[in-house]
């Protein structure tokens, strides 16, 4: 499904986060979402998410206003894998997953495996199967995130929201996950910090600085040592890699060491 | 007073996960649980009448209860008839309704804050049902041409009601949200208002016995309770159970939070409105009826957490019917253990309650 959002603008009291951002994201396309730290992008992820309401502007899934989708008709369509997650509650990994069943139950119990077959795919498509029956918070952040995005995929969207997914994760945990992610074929945004990243896993690239949109594209064409300036204040060179002919952003700010 | 102590407690931090990390919640553990509990309770209430100031073997209950549902029976006493089914059943009846609501009470308010220490007098009930109980108990304020206890309980639910209107209007944002934080210090707010209220009635009132007679109804107690209240209390009760049941879907989503629970489809806003406003409102009628029977409501959800883990859909009914139980033997004890005399059934309750915790969390914490 197409995901598109058409000037919307959102904001806190007299504060405004987001000024008039327009975004496309095609259907099966990962878009990725880049931009410094309180540009705005988990803000336009919850908006697009349909969690706020924007002040202005409209964001549309499919022929629908998001924000005039019945909240359960919503969860069904868009599932978000947050920044961060926490529980105090000792909840297994097979009952995290399950979570994401909620919006497609009804009100009263029905059989006792009802979406077992969707928990168990998702599971195995994150790769957690082996994990079923572990405590949550026994497992580690990159399992956590697993788990998180098992639980998104349960809830079968059409759209997948990422907010920053491969934070606190190694290299290949990073990669597994964007992997998958791919992999899937879901109309997806991805809020990103690393370029090299981005460059390898986005068809397309939304570069949000202080609420606007300041560059937008396919990688290569959003991805130059001039908006890396201009957007994060850093020099940089923007090369391919000789060997896997991949986009890399190569910084040589005086502030390093050497 | 009371009703501050209780409120200030629910604002510390949670300490959830330390309580009960390990806890496994096997499938199965719920149904057998559910069955224990549900056969533990029906023995309770035949075996609870029984007992008393004059004991009636339970063959005796039995055909009083037979005769009475119209089934064959034997000779039954009218002296045996009228203890069993005109005082004490519907005193057990009643309990049991008003111990299953409050853990109920209890177990959505622990969750909808995700506060371990929030009770059902969270939202300022048993302080504003204190400022009405006081006023009639030391005051002497008549309600409506009312007296007794009908004055009583109407005056405490009044002064339920009139708390929650204020916890509500000083909690609810310019959105009309009801964030839990707020929620919470509004409830501490009003209740230490009620609170200074109520300790100046009755210190100022001059009468030798109101401190005694204050205190004894902030314990709370079963004993006015005939089959006219105790029908009141088992249909709220019942009421109570489907209309959370129904959100235990809902209440599931806030395990990872608020945000999480809205991208899973809950409407946090109404969700938060109904169970707050809800539960407040079920609490209000216990109490209207019973007083401001603590620990019920705070501890049965956590023994019921411990042993068959989170989840809503056994958490609730599971809780219902602990609580039921433990409020069975708290009222059959306060009014059996000291001849010619009540305890109140606070006291009762907590000293039941508490050990059964300890040892949980005990097994808990070296499981751990």
């Amino acid at each position: 499904m197409r995901l598109t959002a058409e000037g919307v603008s959102w904001g806190v009291r007299e504060r405004t986060i987001l000024d008039d951002v327009s975004l496309d994201c095609a259907p099966g396309t990962v878009t990725g979402l880049l931009g410094p730290n309180g540009s705005g992008k988990t803000s336009l992820l919850h908006v697009m998410a349909g969690l706020r309401r924007p002040g202005a502007g409209t964001v549309r899934l499919g022929p629908d206003d998001v924000h005039e989708l019945r909240t359960r008709v919503r969860a069904q369509r868009i599932a978000v894998l947050e920044q961060h997650s926490s529980t105090s509650l000792p909840l297994t990994v097979r009952q995290v997953v399950e979570l994401g069943r909620i919006p497609h139950r009804g009100r009263w119990p029905a059989s006792r495996d009802e979406g077992a077959a969707e928990v168990a795919e998702a599971m195995r498509l994150s790769g957690i199967t082996h994990l079923a029956d572990r405590d949550w918070h026994t497992l580690s952040g990159g399992e956590r995130q697993r788990v998180q995005l098992a639980r998104a995929l349960t809830q079968q969207p059409a759209v997948l929201m990422l907010d920053e997914p491969t934070n606190h994760l190694d290299l290949s945990h990073q990669l597994d996950l964007l992997a998958a992610v791919r992999e899937l074929g879901l109309t997806t945004l991805a809020a990103l910090h690393d370029l090299d990243l981005a460059a390898a896993f986005c068809d397309r690239l939304v570069v949000l600085q202080d609420g606007r949109v300041a560059a937008a594209g396919p990688p290569e064409e959003v991805l130059t040592a001039e908006l890396v300036d201009r957007v994060y204040g850093v020099e940089a060179t923007v090369g391919r890699h000789e060997h896997s002919g991949r986009l890399h952003v190569v910084w040589h700010d005086a502030r390093a060491a050497r | 007073m009371l009703q501050a102590t209780r409120a200030t407690r629910a604002t510390r931090p949670r300490t959830r996960a330390s309580l009960s990390r390990s806890a496994r919640s096997r499938p199965g553990t719920g149904l057998a649980a559910g069955a224990v509990l549900t056969a533990t309770l029906a023995v309770s209430i035949v075996v609870a009448v029984g007992i008393g100031s004059v004991t009636v073997p339970i063959g005796d209950v039995i055909d009083v209860v037979l005769r009475r549902l119209g089934l064959p029976a034997d000779g039954v006493t009218a002296i045996d008839d009228r203890i069993v089914w005109q005082l004490r059943m519907p005193r057990i009846l009643g309990a049991a309704a008003t111990g299953a609501g409050l853990a109920l009470a209890g177990a959505v308010l622990q969750s909808l804050t995700r506060n371990d220490l929030a009770d059902p007098y969270l939202l300022g009930i048993s302080g504003g049902a204190a400022v009405g109980a006081v006023s009639v108990i030391v005051l002497g304020v008549s309600v409506a041409g009312l007296v007794g206890g009908a004055a009583l309980g109407t005056a405490a639910f009044v002064g339920a009601l009139v708390a929650l209107v204020l916890v509500l209007a000083l909690a609810t944002g310019r959105t009309g949200d009801l964030p839990p934080a707020r929620t919470v210090l509004a409830g501490v707010a009003i209740g230490q208002v009620c609170a200074a209220y109520t300790s100046f009635a009755v210190m100022m009132s001059g009468q030798h016995d109101a401190a005694r007679r204050v205190l004894a109804w902030t314990m709370g107690s079963l004993a006015g309770v005939r089959w006219h209240s105790a029908t009141v209390l088992i249909v709220v009760a019942l009421v109570a159970l489907v209309g959370i049941i129904a959100h235990a879907g809902d209440l599931d989503a806030f395990a990872f939070g608020d945000a999480s629970a809205a991208s899973l489809g809950v409407s946090l806003r109404r969700t938060r409105w109904v169970l707050l406003v809800g539960t407040a409102l079920l609490t209000a009628c216990l109490v209207a009826y019973t007083g401001a029977i603590g620990f019920v409501g705070l501890v049965i959800p956590h023994v019921v957490r411990l042993v068959c883990g989170p989840l809503h859909r056994r958490l609730l009914p599971l809780s219902a019917l602990a609580g039921a139980v433990l409020m069975i033997w708290a009222d059959t004890a306060a009014r059996s253990l000291v001849e010619g005399q009540e305890i109140p059934i606070g006291v009762v309750t907590a000293v039941l309650g508490a050990p059964l915790f300890a040892y949980l969390l005990r097994r808990e914490s070296r499981s751990a």
